[in-house]
């Protein structure tokens, strides 16, 4: 049923085009010149139609939601919700929904049912009345829409117009997610931010996040110290860059000067593979495979190896970073002008020597730009370190031990269930927050060398 | 030449030769060495992404095969009443069969019997009650039935339990090994194709545990990102690449759809908890919420592609479009857009490949709930393929490592697939002007 008004503004919005299409098509028939073609006028009968009135409906549909929830709760019983916590609030309407789909555990109270039957009621009300409203604003576009079919009537104008509307709004909904994600994530970490002070956050060097048991339980609110993850991620991405420079860098430069040119219509997809390999494929591949053997390694030289060690989570993470950055350096080494390379071999150097004497020094920029990214690709990483790092925030440097990073705690904080009053929630979206600012200065940074460089080339 | 050298204080050229030729031995093995070294770091990379589907291939392949035990069952009439069903106690009936064809096993001794009936899958007696419900009139015969057996046994047959290991630390003991291997003897134990894999959705019990809801809820979210990321990416490239005045404003969009390209994706999953569902309401778990968080993701790529994509048709149509009379719209939408589109097409289905494999935000929306029947739509609670992985892969029992990489190696298949659509794509309908 929810798609009835949907079919309406289609039918609706199908109407106007045959309509006005046809009205145009006989002024024409009578002998007069059109300004547009008949089709525009069918479009723009169409068009407006469409625009306002799906905005409409998809609006409506969004919001609808949040306002019988709130009109259920308002109409409870005086008394009901008073002195509870939103986390119970929450219980209470969850509870009411499911009887209102017909699932119900034990005898609920009265009220309840009557705040069920509301809420059923409120809905069906909510879907005539938006049919109602469907219907009459379509008719009342057809018929405006209509009134104004004439010959001089500039219909491509109008219809153009509107189209070159919805491509801004298109082009705007990409500033629009970079705005949700920063409001959502400084509203969130603001009130974070008002149960954890933000010096502790930013300095202190425990990471326990924890919900308290009991209400008055103050001194278990747990600690929200984010040194130790955020060392535990450097320890990480540093493990894969020791893995992914070299291997990148070097097959970039084999590629890139001494492949013969069917290898390297091999190579490159078959490296690009790797890349197109989802992470949590990696992610398996360092639990199942990596962590056991150097486990069995680390045995072998009789050196203590934990289970979900940071070498392991890194240097898959590595291999997968080896395809980004061979592309990036490949890229850069290519951009470097053919006469750089000419005068090195001109005055006798060996292909070998240009490259690492004049090429790859001329590359270099560009080559930091990738690696960068591929700093910022690493720190954001989520699925491997979730499956192959671990929970624990260990202080320490050292690669063989078990360290968890943001990623991981954003991950296993906001798993199951979540409520959004208590720190531990709250606490996620923080270092999201901070996720976010670091990789985003990195990746500017990174974009604006990797440009740079190139233009002073071009 | 010579008398180019002879005015200069050039040291004597036959020396300079000398010297050159002397290091050009070293040189050449310096030169020879950095591309040894190069195409060394290239064998890394194609090692490990063999050992990566070695490593899948080879403890996958046993999940897609899963033991079967054929078994004669009488459906006594004792057991199992006509005027009582769908109840019956249909597990007794399996039972008593498999003590049947086991001559000399106590089936009086409850711990015994209670092994005996352990061999057959949880699954087993629905599958007979289901066969017995829809045609009630099987009750007093005998049925030949084809049913899954427990995961320890499959496990046993697919030899993955080593049979030398101490009886005390075995997962199956002795005793219940020679049992199983009596009926192996009977010739009643097959290994067929394990289509539960691809029609049941997920279980508690590895044997009963498919990718039916996994396959469905990214189908879902595939078809809701594609619906979404598809106009608008293709809107907004068009404006950015066409229409959009070169200002600051234009500037500002186009960094920032850069940027948003490179923001780690579980970022997007905190966006999608805080605003779709914390603010909008919209339900938990639903492949609706899942896709539209990947269409915001796949958005950036689309653009991206769509850009380099009407780049690349030379101006000379839309200069000839413009002579003939067309506005500066029916040139894009009539003759530009069109010989795009192959290039669009390819860009987008590489984009939709990616937010196939993509798990972190949809982990934060939920979508990893235990969920045992496919979604209809896409508002119900489902998983996706890769958060399915990441369940399974967290699940300890043994039977869930091998349907893990079967998991991933159908995840993989349809992302092989889905590039393979996009090279043929490129390949067939990409004009080179």
């Amino acid at each position: 049923m929810s798609s009835f008004p949907f079919i309406l503004l289609i039918l609706a919005a199908i109407a106007g085009y045959v309509i006005n299409r046809s009205a145009a098509k006989s002024i024409r028939d009578d002998g007069n010149r059109l300004h547009s073609m008949t089709s525009y006028h069918g479009m723009f009968s169409a068009l407006l139609i469409l625009v306002p009135v799906l905005t409409l409906i998809l609006v409506w549909l969004a919001l609808q939601g949040a306002a019988i929830n709130a009109i259920v709760m308002r109409d409870l019983p005086a008394g009901t919700l008073d002195g509870i916590g939103s986390g119970a609030e929450q219980l209470i309407l969850a509870e009411i929904t499911s009887i209102s789909r017909g699932q119900m555990f034990g005898t609920p109270e009265d009220w309840k049912l009557a705040a069920a039957d509301r809420y059923l009621a409120l809905y069906n009300w909510s879907r005539w009345l938006l049919i109602a409203v469907v219907a009459a604003l379509s008719l009342g576009i057809l018929a405006f829409a209509r009134s104004r079919v004439a010959a001089d009537f500039r219909a491509r104008q109008g219809v153009e117009g509107i189209v070159t509307g919805l491509m801004i709004f298109c082009s705007v909904v990409a500033i629009f997610t970079t705005f949700g994600i920063i409001l959502s994530l400084s509203f969130e970490t603001y009130r974070f931010l008002e149960l954890v002070p933000l010096t502790d956050f930013l300095f202190g060097a425990n990471w326990e996040p924890q919900i308290p048991i009991r209400a008055d339980q103050i001194a278990a609110v747990g600690a929200f110290g984010w040194l130790p993850v955020i060392l535990g991620t450097i320890v990480i991405t540093v493990v894969a860059l020791f893995v992914a420079v070299p291997i990148g860098l070097m097959s970039a430069i084999y590629l890139n000067e001494f492949a013969p040119r069917k290898l390297r219509a091999v190579i490159k997809p078959g490296l690009e593979m790797l890349a197109g390999v989802p992470t949590v494929v990696y992610g398996f591949f360092a639990v199942l495979v990596v962590a056991p053997a150097i486990r069995n390694l680390g045995q072998s030289l009789g050196i203590d190896v934990a289970p979900n060690t940071a070498l392991a989570a890194g240097s898959v993470m590595g291999i997968m970073l080896v395809p980004f950055i061979s592309s990036f350096a490949d890229d850069a080494l290519s951009a470097v002008p053919s006469a750089l390379k000419d005068a090195a071999l001109g005055i006798g150097a060996t292909r070998g020597e240009m490259m690492t004497t004049v090429l790859f020094p001329a590359a270099l920029p560009g080559i930091v730009g990738g690696v960068l990214l591929a700093v910022s690709r690493a720190i954001g990483e989520t699925m491997i370190v979730v499956m192959a790092a671990g929970l624990m925030a260990n202080l320490t440097i050292n690669p063989l031990d078990s360290v968890t990073t943001v990623t991981v705690q954003i991950v296993t904080l906001l798993i199951g269930d979540t409520s959004f009053d208590n720190p531990k929630t709250l606490a996620a979206f923080a270092l999201g927050m901070m996720l976010f600012l670091v990789t985003l200065v990195i990746n500017i940074f990174a974009l604006r060398i990797v440009r740079k460089y190139r233009e002073a080339y071009d | 030449m010579t008398d180019m050298t002879t005015g200069s204080a050039a040291p004597d050229p036959h020396r300079t030769t000398e010297i050159v030729a002397k290091s050009l031995d070293r040189r050449r093995r310096k030169q020879s060495r950095l591309k040894w070294i190069g195409m060394g770091a290239i064998m890394i990379a194609f090692t490990m992404l063999f050992i990566l589907v070695a490593s899948l291939v080879s403890t996958g392949w046993q999940a897609f095969v899963q033991t079967h035990i054929t078994v004669e069952v009488f459906v006594d009439p004792e057991e199992i009443r006509a005027d009582r069903l769908p109840r019956g106690n249909f597990d007794d009936v399996l039972e008593t069969t498999l003590g049947n064809m086991l001559p000399g096993v106590d089936m009086t001794d409850r711990a015994t019997a209670r092994s005996v009936g352990s061999i057959l899958s949880d699954g087993a007696q629905f599958k007979l009650r289901d066969m017995v419900v829809a045609n009630p009139e099987l009750i007093g015969e005998t049925i030949t039935l084809k049913v899954p057996t427990s995961d320890i046994y499959d496990q046993l047959n697919k030899g993955l339990i080593d049979r030398e290991t101490d009886n005390a630390n075995r997962r199956v003991k002795d005793d219940e090994i020679a049992r199983f291997d009596a009926l192996k003897a009977q010739g009643v134990v097959s290994k067929p194709f394990n289509s539960t894999l691809f029609t049941s959705a997920d279980s508690r019990f590895p044997e009963q545990a498919g990718l039916k809801g996994a396959i469905v809820g990214s189908f879902w979210a595939l078809l809701v990102c594609f619906l979404i990321s598809f106009p608008l990416g293709i809107g907004a490239a068009i404006y950015l690449e066409e229409f959009a005045p070169k200002n600051k404003i234009s500037d500002i969009i186009e960094v920032n759809i850069n940027n948003l390209a490179a923001v780690p994706s579980v970022v997007f999953g905190l966006l999608a908890l805080a605003v779709f569902i914390g603010w909008f309401g919209m339900p938990r778990s639903a492949p609706f919420v899942g896709g539209l968080t990947l269409a915001l993701m796949t958005m950036p790529t689309i653009i991206i592609a769509t850009r380099a994509a009407l780049k690349a048709v030379p101006p000379s149509i839309r200069e000839a479009a413009l002579g003939l009379g067309a506005s500066r719209q029916q040139v894009v939408f009539q003759h530009v857009l069109p010989l795009a589109m192959p290039g669009i097409l390819t860009g987008t289905i590489i984009g939709l490949a990616q937010a196939l494999g993509e798990t972190a935000p949809l982990l934060l929306i939920g979508m990893n709930a235990f969920i045992t029947s496919a979604p209809s739509g896409p508002f119900e609670s489902a998983t996706a393929l890769p958060t399915q992985i990441f369940i399974w892969a967290d699940s300890p029992e043994r039977g869930f490592v091998s349907r893990t990489s079967a998991a991933i190696l159908v995840l993989l298949g349809f992302l092989v697939l889905m590039n393979g659509v996009a090279i043929y794509l490129r390949q067939k309908f990409e004009r080179k002007w």
